[in-house]
């Protein structure tokens, strides 16, 4: 029934997220493919991009001969220096964290539940976690956007009623881009604000275990223009 | 003034002894003191207890990882007990599953703030931070004002392995860039803090007092790293 639709690509994904950003947001983007939102560049909005290892108005990556092998972003790339940076240490760049003052966090997930809850940090069967800093950062950002792909490689829910790993904070996710669609955690659940160009909602909700809310307004995914 | 500078990194970790805990920072491969760790690793000591941001990378080069792959490592308290991606299988991993190394998973922000309380004279903190996950139970919670805390105790070290970018000869120290992360406050941390310099170990005097990042009062030992030495 699914058969020869298309999914979205991981950049358009993380696109739609950013566009979400507003002006003067502080943005912390997890490693991986969250680091693709800072290809997305409105001219209108100023973003700030802070990094756990202490840097605070980073910008785009290096290009190849320009490196400062002292200049890492969270996940080890090296990025240019923007006017205005400043360096902490890794205590104060986390005081920033849980201080407040990042106004979103983007992350990947093995799963996101209806409540908010999500899991990105453990696997089954394996001792030990990555956790890095995101209990730190998904406690404590004003809002966690989440960006991972709608199922898992077997073709497994991953926007689940409940979280079956362990969590990696309760409650916190606001927004879910999959390569499926937008979606909006309300107090009922998710909320399916955008689908992907030829799907319906029943085929996304056959994707999907938890129960989704399809609002009188849905629309067709929003790409960049 | 007392001589704090050592000839090489062998005789700045002689007398590290078995069963000492050590702190070594660095974060994606910046700021980690690869000289230092490649002498403790040629001196030997074991049953170490390590206090570090990961357990070690898949690259070839000398981290953490080169101490725990050579045994010399009981325990690790670090943000990443597992690599950041689960088919990537360290000297670490292996171990931890094999239950011949033992670990405590901390949260990032926990971590450098359970430094900080060691430098800082802090019996304990309370931070949001886990909440609501498994790496809460069985701590002490409490509600301050409507949210929710965990209780979360200080991490003292014996030993700081640290890099810098410039001394002087008091042990004032600076840091480049992103190279500064867990640096100055494993370095205020530990009993006793040992420190590879990457640029230059100028005369007492030069640095700008405004400028100083660590007050030489926390620094003990000071190695200029040598033109072969390991410098990235």
């Amino acid at each position: 029934m699914t058969e020869g639709k298309t999914k979205l690509q991981r950049q358009a994904m993380c696109d739609r997220l950013a566009m979400e950003f507003q002006d003067d947001w502080i943005v912390n983007l997890g490693v991986g493919m969250p680091t693709l939102c800072s290809n997305y560049v409105d001219p209108s909005k100023d973003l700030i991009f802070h990094s756990e290892n202490g840097v605070i108005g980073y910008g785009p990556l290096a290009p190849a001969g320009e490196e400062d092998k002292h200049l890492v972003n969270a996940g080890g790339q090296n990025v240019v220096a923007l006017p205005g940076m400043a360096i902490v240490h890794h205590a104060d760049s986390f005081a920033l964290i849980r201080g407040g003052m990042v106004d979103v966090t983007v992350m990947g997930a093995y799963e996101v539940a209806e409540n908010g809850d999500f899991a990105n940090w453990r696997i089954p069967n394996r001792k030990g976690g990555g956790i890095g800093g995101a209990m730190d950062l998904a406690a404590c950002a004003k809002q966690v956007f989440i960006a991972m792909e709608h199922t898992t490689r077997d073709g497994k829910p991953r926007m689940l009623k409940r979280c079956a790993l362990p969590i990696t904070a309760p409650g916190v996710v606001t927004l879910v881009a999959t390569d499926l669609g937008l979606f909006k955690v309300i107090p009922g659940g998710f909320e399916l604000r955008e689908h992907a160009p030829g799907w319906t909602p029943e085929e996304i909700q056959e994707q999907t275990e938890a129960e989704l809310i399809i609002p009188a307004d849905l629309k067709e995914f929003r790409f960049r223009d | 003034m007392k001589n704090k500078i050592y000839q090489n990194f062998d005789e700045a970790v002689a007398d590290i002894a078995d069963g000492s805990v050590f702190m070594s920072p660095g974060f994606s491969g910046v700021g980690v003191p690869r000289n230092l760790l490649a002498a403790m690793h040629r001196q030997g000591a074991k049953d170490l207890t390590g206090i570090s941001n990961n357990c070690g990378t898949l690259d070839e080069k000398v981290d953490v990882g080169t101490l725990i792959e050579a045994g010399q490592v009981k325990k690790m308290d670090a943000a990443f007990t597992s690599p950041t991606h689960p088919s990537q299988i360290s000297p670490f991993v292996r171990m931890y599953n094999e239950g011949t190394i033992d670990a405590e998973t901390v949260p990032q922000g926990t971590l450098a703030e359970r430094i900080r309380a060691a430098a800082s004279g802090i019996g304990a903190f309370y931070t949001p931070a886990s909440v609501g996950t498994e790496l809460a139970e069985g701590k002490e919670h409490r509600e301050i004002d409507g949210r929710t805390y965990v209780l979360e105790f200080p991490l003292h070290a014996d030993y700081a392995l640290i890099r810098a970018f410039r001394a002087d000869t008091f042990g004032n120290l600076q840091f480049r860039l992103t190279q500064r992360n867990f640096n100055p406050i494993m370095a205020m941390a530990a009993r006793v803090t040992i420190v590879e310099v990457e640029d230059d170990i100028v005369p007492v005097g030069e640095l700008d007092p405004d400028k100083v990042h660590v007050p030489g009062v926390y620094v003990n030992r000071l190695v200029k790293i040598p033109p072969d030495g390991i410098f990235d």
